[in-house]
């Protein structure tokens, strides 16, 4: 109880409170969190039972269109799936790699970030070329290059296993260079503070010093570039997908369901696409407008 | 000034050579082209001459080395997919992503720079806050789910604009332009919205941010001060020194805008090379990826050194500053 009140008591929490923008974009990630989290209870249908899909259903209009059916909120797909039910069970996969490539794009980002900072010379000179380098060319072209590859690598059946994994080290690759430099830029100051070279002649080693003693100091903005890097990762991974070469049809995204959607839009069938995209973006929007707020929070200078 | 563009230049060409080395891993290491080319039945003697067509049985340092050379010829083998030399086939789709990639840049500067100028100097009119909302949209609106949206509201609903393809082009020599005939500009117009409004954003937010600067600054006041006309001010001293960095961003950008076109090319199958490389990023078509990858390092490498060099034309601190 006592970290419960003392984050309630914090600046952060403070700042939080006065900001609208930051309390509605957390309630909208929220529900969207909960609902791609506990789709298997909380979803009104199951997508991937075959037994309960029924071709009769398909192409339903959502419940306010005059042909529309209570029974599906928001209508149904071509294969008579739900597709609010769809969009909660994607938003996991969205999610999934999403968090996931974060969390990979950082401890790549923070590892060698570390070294380069600490190591200096000539290590840290090829490790920030290699990321300035990667940076100048757009993060959709690295990851789009890495699946290729994977594809290429792979038999078909192997890739198809393990398709989501390859798009989540896909994205974490193209992803990592922002978290080198900044996680860099503090070691290099750090570096040669007077408690890090105490620690140093106490006979502490190296990989203690920048785990407990460096990284700590960079954790604020690295919340802050992970918070943002989310949104992105999330639209790599649509944008992937969309483009047919993120995660097996098996199990589609909101990136797949927007892709499948746009095969039916001349045909009228608008729903298919618009509300898949409609949660994408306020997925996206409200992880962004989080991070922009955490970033003006964090920052003392705007204090 | 010969010192300092060779140093630039030098720094370029290990970046190409990382670049292509990456290229030909991709060709020598990554599957296997010979089954891919002769399919299931052949003799040995069938695969013998294919493998020596292709330069499969030298040392790797050698075919790196073939390999350089004959990217510089520009030459990169066959298609795996298609059967045809690659340099044909990227010769034949580039027309078509540069110039949406040139309509999307000018669409974006011709209503991104007004609009940056408008916010610029009337930061609290409602039309401004319309304009900061609408460019929080188009940045968190991913590209191809505009495209989606545009193609359901102006090709489906209204029925105005073409939703997929070039329209009817022209050819001159080997350039097939869609400007010369109407339905190739119509044809245009969705493409180049998807593909220019981020960049749009970008520089409305960017002309933004300097006019509001530069209009706080004591040459500004005392222009003012001068009894200068408000036109004059805005647009012939304020504006002009927006410029450089504005010309520095769209430059940086266009390198952007054509790897962009990947998806752009994608939702309105544009017959462009973003189309043609993300085709053979499905079907793991090594010899189009390497060449299409090689090609944008190309383009950016370029880009960066050109804005470098426009850099040391613009600043004089650049050309005195060597002595620290």
């Amino acid at each position: 109880m006592g970290a419960v009140s003392r984050f309630l008591e914090s600046d952060l929490f403070w700042s939080f409170r006065r900001t609208p923008t930051a309390v509605l974009s957390a309630i909208v990630a929220f529900v969207i969190v909960v609902g791609a989290v506990f789709a298997p209870w909380l979803a009104p249908y199951n997508p991937f039972d075959l037994a309960s899909l029924d071709l009769m259903d398909a192409f339903n209009p959502p419940a306010f269109m005059p042909e529309g059916t209570a029974a599906h909120l928001i209508g149904t797909d071509d294969q008579g799936r739900d597709v609010l039910s769809a969009i909660m069970y994607g938003a996991r996969v969205s999610l999934l790699v999403g968090v996931s490539a974060t969390a990979f794009a950082l401890i790549l980002g923070v590892l060698v970030g570390l070294l380069a900072g600490y190591a200096g010379g000539a290590v840290d000179a090829v490790l920030m070329r290699i990321a300035d380098v990667q940076l100048t060319f757009p993060n959709i072209l690295i990851a789009l290059l890495v699946d290729g590859v994977a594809r290429a690598v792979l038999p078909r059946e192997v890739h198809d296993e393990i398709a989501i994994y390859v798009v989540i080290v896909a994205i974490g690759i193209s992803d990592w260079p922002r978290f080198a430099r900044t996680v860099r830029g503090s070691a290099l100051v750090e570096r040669n503070k007077e408690y890090v070279l105490a620690a140093r002649v106490i006979g502490i080693s190296p990989a203690r010093i920048m785990l407990t003693h460096v990284l700590p100091n960079v954790l604020g903005p690295l919340l802050v570039l992970a918070t943002l890097n989310l949104g992105l990762a999330i639209v790599s991974e649509a944008t992937l997908s969309f483009l047919g070469v993120g995660v097996p049809p098996t199990q589609p995204s909101l990136g797949t369901l927007i892709r499948i959607g746009n095969d039916f839009l001349f045909s009228g069938e608008w729903w298919i696409t618009v509300f898949p995209g409609v949660a994408l973006v306020a997925m996206v929007l409200s992880v962004n407008l989080l991070g922009d707020w955490l970033r003006d929070a964090l920052n003392p200078r705007l204090r | 000034m010969p010192a300092f563009i060779l140093s630039r230049i030098l720094q370029a060409i290990p970046v190409m050579l990382a670049v292509a080395l990456i290229a030909f891993a991709l060709f020598a290491f990554v599957g296997d082209p010979i089954a891919t080319m002769l399919g299931q039945e052949f003799t040995p003697a069938q695969r013998d001459a294919l493998v020596a067509a292709l330069g499969l049985d030298q040392p790797v340092p050698v075919q790196f080395l073939r390999f350089v050379g004959r990217a510089l010829h520009g030459e990169f083998g066959l298609s795996y997919r298609l059967s045809r030399p690659v340099s044909d086939l990227i010769l034949e789709r580039a027309p078509a992503t540069l110039e949406l990639a040139l309509c999307a840049s000018v669409l974006a500067l011709a209503i991104g720079m007004p609009m940056g100028v408008y916010t610029g100097l009337y930061p609290r009119s409602p039309l401004s806050r319309f304009f900061l909302t609408f460019s929080l949209v188009g940045v968190s609106l991913p590209t191809f789910l505009i495209g989606s949206l545009l193609i359901l509201v102006f090709a489906v609903w209204l029925g105005w604009l073409p939703s997929f393809g070039r329209g009817d082009t022209v050819q001159l020599g080997w350039w097939s332009t869609g400007f010369l005939t109407a339905s190739g500009w119509k044809a245009l117009v969705l493409p180049s919205i998807t593909l220019g409004l981020f960049q749009l954003t970008l520089i409305m937010r960017l002309v933004r941010s300097e006019m509001m600067e530069v209009l706080r600054s004591d040459y500004v006041k005392f222009a003012r001060a001068r009894g200068i006309r408000d036109r004059a001010i805005n647009f012939g001293h304020a504006l002009r020194n927006t410029l450089v960095p504005v010309i520095t961003i769209v430059g940086l950008q266009l390198g952007s805008i054509i790897a962009f076109s990947i998806v752009t090319e994608t939702v309105f199958q544009w017959p462009g090379m973003g189309l043609l490389f993300i085709q053979s990023v499905s079907s793991a078509d090594i010899p189009v990826m390497a060449a299409y990858l090689l090609l944008i390092s190309a383009v950016f490498v370029t880009i960066n050194l050109v804005v470098d060099l426009l850099y040391y034309a613009v600043d004089p601190r650049l050309r005195a500053g060597r002595g620290h």
